[in-house]
């Protein structure tokens, strides 16, 4: 049953990643990253991890996906289908696969067998985010404050600009 | 059960995709899609390597999922600087190539 279910998010993963790359229209590139990211938030249900699945699912479905769009619409999309790919896309997949041939031996020559993967709970998540990394969290916190407020005055028209 | 590796797998596979787009597309915003991209690929790395934490003996613990809800905390982040920098790019230089945006090269 969680093979079936791994193949599957697996497949839409991976395609959802393709047409991310590949297409040439922006907005279907990030209808389709939407439908990567949600079936990565499904990988996180087969590894039992299902606070992390809310959190992609809101986060990166919820978020993410839509502040792209509104940057895609703020910017001229008309000019996207000229601006998809550059002269180095087969360096660049030169590049890509000898990443994936260093990956795939590694993670095969090191892999750990017959392990189930089993839940953590929400109460042992949260105890632990609030105490061994409770600095982390309060920077995080700081870091994301910092970045709102960095990206209003980025974005903002400054005096003498219409 | 699906085995750790295959979920490593998959996850080379998702950041190689990822590393192509930022490699092989022109226009800022479809790179920083494929930056996401990149970026759940380790997540699914680090959660994999969590769930199957019985796996690796005596080091074992969760905290792949907390460095995962730290990654996805910089990732929005990220996202929310790096599109107010596409933005005032394209008013000033009224284009989101990355090719033309060239006054800091040499």
């Amino acid at each position: 049953m969680s093979w079936a279910l791994f193949i599957v998010l697996a497949v839409v993963t991976l395609g959802g990643g393709l047409a991310v790359v590949a297409s040439r229209n922006v907005v279907h590139a990030a209808l389709a990253l939407l439908v990567s990211l949600v079936a990565v938030a499904g990988v996180y249900l087969v590894l039992y991890a299902e606070f992390l699945a809310l959190v992609q699912v809101l986060i990166y479905g919820g978020a993410i996906v839509i502040v792209l769009i509104f940057a895609i619409m703020l910017t001229r999309s008309a000019e996207y289908p000229r601006t998809s790919d550059n002269k180095q896309r087969p360096l660049a997949a030169l590049a890509a696969l000898g990443l994936l041939g260093v990956l795939v031996p590694a993670f095969l020559i090191n892999a750990v067998r017959d392990t189930e993967a089993q839940n953590v709970a929400f109460t042992d998540i949260g105890k632990s985010l609030f105490t061994t990394w409770a600095v982390p969290f309060e920077i995080a916190s700081l870091v994301l404050l910092v970045a709102l407020i960095g990206a209003i005055i980025i974005a903002r028209s400054g005096p003498g600009e219409n | 059960m699906v085995d750790l590796v295959w979920f490593q797998l998959l996850s080379a596979a998702l950041f190689v995709i990822g590393l192509y787009g930022v490699l092989a597309r022109r226009s800022a915003v479809l790179i920083l899609m494929s930056i996401e991209l990149m970026l759940n690929a380790v997540n699914i790395n680090l959660i994999a390597a969590a769930s199957h934490m019985e796996g690796f003996g005596k080091f074992s613990n969760f905290d792949g999922q907390l460095i995962a809800i730290f990654i996805i905390t910089v990732a929005a982040a990220e996202v929310g600087l790096a599109l107010a920098i596409v933005l005032r790019m394209y008013r000033n230089r009224s284009t989101v190539n990355v090719d033309e945006i060239n006054l800091m090269k040499w």
